[in-house]
């Protein structure tokens, strides 16, 4: 997929810049843009970096798992058709958690085990086909609710924008709104008692 | 003044938790801080190829020529025009959107509104796309059923609601 977009971005432009006589403007472009991209990245990674550290400390120090304790009763509501005390529900947990602190090395993994524990916990029927489960777990994960969105700051900050953190409520708040809109639709599509 | 207040204190939760729980602070910290420079290492090379394909679309006038052809879904919806961009490519590549709101913020400057509610757009969803195609494949899953619709109508609302909170507050 990604090979189709790039190829096409940069064919569009080439194609554009002739009809649109912007030769020179895009010849020097090809040239300083990787030099900007090189820049953006060692200016952003100061702050990643940083944050990422601090979270290891969150991780270690115990904060996953109490915020796994204090999500479940949230969670166990998106999830009725599975067992509380199941290995996929416990996985769910982590996932949920080690997204939320940012940690997306460790919240990969950790989905990909829950999600395979859902689906021998349901052995859906007919196989192979998503669930309501599989589904509210996998927007649980698309809609990215993160505590410190450090990439994106430090894009700002990066920018010179001098007031990065006034982002960190509206991403929030607006994560929450998308989260909810998916999970009504899940809801919708796969009503509530069929196991499925 | 409280926005400012956001990073200090979940800072001071976690250092006063480590130090009651005696977990080797430091070396924690130099851990996650090696494992932030893997993933920037990790990125750059697809940043810079597309920055650099970016940046050429802003060049050309192509960029802008997409912008133009869908002001009016853009008008209709309180979405910055500069942004519709982000709507179609954050769904697809992580690196892909971060690469367009470098480019936005370079347009329209780092205090800008229309910056903002770029910045906010792409922190509120993850890369659907991938992150479905991830999990699938783990869990053999071929028919992902009503999973992509409703994961689209969720990036869909959150982008909606980003630009609205930005603009409007």
């Amino acid at each position: 997929m990604m090979n189709y977009i790039w190829a096409g971005m940069i064919i569009i432009s080439i194609i554009c810049a002739v009809f649109q006589n912007n030769t020179s403007q895009l010849s020097s472009s090809i040239l300083s843009s990787a030099g900007e991209a090189v820049e953006l990245v060692i200016s952003m990674t100061g702050a990643v970096c940083l944050w990422s550290g601090i979270m290891e400390i969150a991780e270690k120090s115990g904060a996953a798992k109490a915020a796994a304790k204090l999500l479940s009763p949230v969670l166990s509501k998106l999830f009725p058709n599975l067992d509380k005390n199941g290995k996929a529900f416990t996985a769910i947990c982590s996932n949920v958690t080690a997204n939320l602190l940012g940690l997306g090395n460790a919240a990969t993994p950790l989905g990909i085990k829950a999600m395979q524990e859902i689906v021998k916990e349901e052995s859906a029927v007919p196989p192979h086909t998503a669930t309501k489960s599989t589904a509210a777990f996998m927007i649980l994960n698309t809609a990215s609710f993160q505590l410190m969105p450090t990439m994106i700051i430090s894009v700002l900050l990066s920018a010179g924008c001098s007031r990065p953190n006034d982002i960190i409520v509206p991403i929030w708040i607006s994560s929450i709104v998308g989260l909810s809109a998916a999970l009504c639709a899940v809801n919708i599509f796969y009503p509530k008692k069929r196991k499925l | 003044m409280t926005t400012d207040l956001i990073m200090p204190v979940i800072i001071l939760l976690i250092i006063t938790t480590g130090f009651a729980k005696k977990v080797p602070m430091f070396s924690c910290f130099t851990d996650g801080a090696a494992d932030g420079l893997k993933t920037m290492v990790s990125i750059a090379p697809s940043l810079i190829g597309l920055i650099t394909a970016i940046g050429m679309l802003k060049a050309s006038g192509a960029l802008d020529l997409i912008c133009s052809v869908f002001s009016p879904l853009s008008d209709l919806l309180g979405i910055p025009s500069e942004n519709v961009p982000l709507l179609f490519l954050k769904p697809i590549s992580g690196s892909g959107s971060l690469a367009m709101l470098d480019q936005i913020i370079r347009e329209n400057g780092a205090n800008s509104l229309v910056s903002k509610a770029a910045a906010v757009m792409t922190g509120s969803t993850e890369t659907t796309f991938y992150c479905i195609a991830v999990y699938c494949s783990a869990a053999k899953i071929k028919n992902t059923g009503y999973t992509i619709p409703c994961a689209l109508l969720g990036d869909f609302a959150s982008m909606a609601a980003a630009c609205f909170i930005v603009m409007n507050f």
